[in-house]
């Protein structure tokens, strides 16, 4: 009796979840700031009968919530471009996009034949760029004018005054940092395992040197400007704000050269509009809809271009940041082969674990 | 006939909002959960049936120790909150009028009207280097340099005594008021002094809700993310962030699982071997207040 009211209720949400609304819903799951409101009432008024939500998450978390559901729940997702091939190997969270009817000729060449190469599958391809940025350091020009490596976050004159993010992010960097290319390792795990431990030992007799391991961009942003710390590895997008409110505080590319990632686009398996979808990634990468973006999100959109399309005070953090030679020395995350994740989350759990040299 | 069919029409009414809670909420997604931490990953796509997540978690000192971390931590965070709550539950139960209890009442439920979050954020911006208590500590000429209260175990401590104290308070409110003044007075009668009559007459009377206040403030404290995480430092790891590390950004759902059930069991332990030690039962202490 109980179970099949239970059941009947069930069914009944159900068939009114699944039951076609009048207008297309259009589910975004993407960064914060990457849907600014002013774009998506724009996107909303030239297509009346399209709806958009958006979901804010990162990339751990957009693929946890498309894993839950095979791809379903959401239209469009922005996950990094080295977190498409391997996931979807694994999991069959996304499908193939129909390019005809994208303007990839917009898109910076570069950048959309890095993105594919990265992301096709059996021919089909499963992500295009929208916009790229870096992770680097950042340092307040007054209290730690001679960082420029990823290693001088350990240096003990700037003791208790430096941060990281306990991530991938970190480990990649300080093993280009001794030397290594994490990158090339990726196709030899025995050798990865390696440089892994040897960034962990790194790292954990780095601990005494750090304040804190920043969480999320708000508190980086605290420990920074109230001058708790005085250096950190930081995404550039978040150091450029900062560069606005204290000129001092400039982003810095390591020596080694500045992480780089894209950010892309790419449908669910289980998405129900895909029209509107493409509709998005068009929308947004029209040249005045771009500088909107970018003014929301500090990124640079992955077109033709792009750096010219950031508001002054971002552009001008970035040419503070960038020589050319920075940008020719940048290095692209590489696709995340099975198993990786493992591996360095092992390692971040032991360096967490780890209380320091003493 | 007729009126008992009613009856018991009335009752399975009644009861099938619980029974589908605990069946559709509570049983099912542990059962998954259960199914999905026996699954051994071992390549894309492919799974074998095994306890290897379980035994990974025996062989790796990181994860038990951190499981142990977390219990102590969390049993500390427990006797902590039951030293300064009985205190208070005491004042408002027996010696506050009966209007002031009400107002003493709502005090210590307003915090909770903020959401973890904000209340945490809070703390950051007391105890942090240039927050005020640092600062106003310097201005009165009491320390020289900044102090960092933040990112140590000591704030985290703290901040979840503060956020689960009214977990204690409220089972013991409930059980000292019950409990008649002259049973008190009747012990200083008896020639005894005020130590013993909180040892022998107030203390075993309030045992179910010390003991009640206690299971739930640990399992509260021993499940919680967001104040270990906010507050602590370099070297705070906590349970609940391992089992979310596991799950979000390892894609391991096997060993999250494993060890969601792994902190279950552990708590489960501790609340089982406390009521043994203390000589009561789930039917004599939860149950009852």
């Amino acid at each position: 009796m109980i179970m099949k009211l239970a059941i009947a209720g069930l069914l009944a949400t159900t068939v009114m979840a699944a039951a076609p609304a009048q207008a297309e819903t259009l589910r975004l799951l993407t960064w914060g700031s990457y849907a600014p409101d002013e774009l998506v009432k724009k996107f909303e008024e030239k297509y009346p009968d399209i709806t958009v939500e958006v979901t804010f998450s990162n990339n751990e978390e957009m693929i946890a919530k498309l894993r839950a559901t095979g791809g379903a729940g959401f239209d469009l997702a922005q996950p990094s471009h080295d977190r498409i091939y391997a996931v979807q190997q694994e999991y069959n969270i996304y499908k193939p996009l129909d390019l005809s009817k994208i303007n990839t000729d917009t898109m910076q060449a570069k950048l959309l034949d890095g993105v594919k190469a990265n992301t096709t599958i059996d021919g089909e391809v499963y992500a295009v760029p929208h916009q790229w940025g870096t992770s680097g350091l950042m340092a307040n020009k007054t209290m730690a004018p001679d960082v420029k490596a990823w290693g001088d976050l350990c240096d003990p004159q700037y003791a208790g005054k430096t941060s990281m993010r306990l991530r991938r992010t970190i480990l990649l960097g300080m093993a280009f940092d001794m030397g290594e290319d994490p990158f090339a390792a990726y196709a030899d795990l025995d050798k990865y395992q390696e440089i892994l431990d040897k960034v962990a030992d790194k790292l954990i007799s780095c601990k005494d040197n750090l304040k804190a391991y920043w969480k999320g961009g708000d508190d980086l942003s605290a420990m920074m400007m109230s001058g708790e710390i005085v250096a950190s590895e930081t995404w550039d997008s978040t150091a450029y704000k900062l560069y606005g409110e204290n000129k001092d505080i400039v982003f810095v590319p390591p020596k080694t050269g500045a992480l780089a990632w894209i950010d892309t686009f790419a449908i669910p398996r289980k998405g129900e509009a895909d029209d509107a979808a493409y509709k998005w990634i068009n929308f947004v990468l029209e040249p005045e809809n771009v500088k909107t973006m970018s003014a929301s999100t500090g990124a640079i959109a992955a077109v033709e271009g792009g750096k010219d399309l950031l508001p002054d005070d971002k552009k001008a953090a970035v040419n503070a940041a960038f020589t050319d030679e920075d940008i020719n020395n940048l290095k692209f995350f590489a696709n995340i082969p099975a198993g990786v994740e493992d591996m360095e989350g092992k390692t971040l759990e032991k360096i967490k674990a780890a209380t320091g040299s003493e | 006939m007729m009126q008992r069919d009613i009856k018991r029409l009335s009752l399975i009414l009644l009861f099938a909002p619980f029974a589908l809670w605990i069946l559709l909420l509570i049983i099912l997604p542990h059962l998954g959960m259960f199914y999905i931490s026996l699954r051994e990953k071992v390549g894309p796509r492919m799974y074998e049936f095994g306890l290897e997540n379980y035994i990974n978690f025996f062989t790796e000192p990181i994860y038990w120790n951190t499981l142990i971390r977390t219990g102590s931590m969390s049993l500390l965070v427990t006797v902590l909150a039951l030293l300064l709550g009985f205190p208070i539950a005491y004042y408002i139960a027996k010696i506050a009028g009966n209007r002031t209890r009400g107002a003493l009442f709502l005090m210590c439920l307003i915090p909770l009207w903020v959401s973890d979050l904000i209340r945490a954020f809070g703390w950051i911006l007391l105890l942090r280097e240039t927050g005020i208590i640092s600062s106003s500590l310097q201005w009165a000429g009491l320390i020289n340099t900044p102090i960092e209260f933040l990112y140590n175990d000591a704030t985290v401590i703290m901040g979840l005594v503060y956020t689960v104290i009214l977990f204690m308070i409220v089972p013991l409110v409930s059980t000292l008021d019950g409990m008649d003044d002259a049973m008190i007075e009747a012990g200083y009668n008896l020639g005894g002094n005020g130590p013993t009559v909180l040892r022998r007459i107030i203390i075993p009377y309030a045992m179910p809700g010390i003991v009640s206040g206690c299971i739930v403030v640990f399992m509260l404290t021993a499940g919680s993310y967001l104040t270990p995480i906010l507050l602590g430092g370099k070297n705070s790891s906590w349970f609940t962030e391992q089992i979310y590390d596991q799950f979000i950004t390892r894609y391991n759902w096997e060993s999250g699982a494993a060890f969601g059930f792994l902190l279950l069991a552990f708590t489960s332990l501790v609340v089982w071997g406390g009521l043994k030690l203390s000589g009561q039962t789930l039917n004599s202490t939860v149950a009852r207040s």
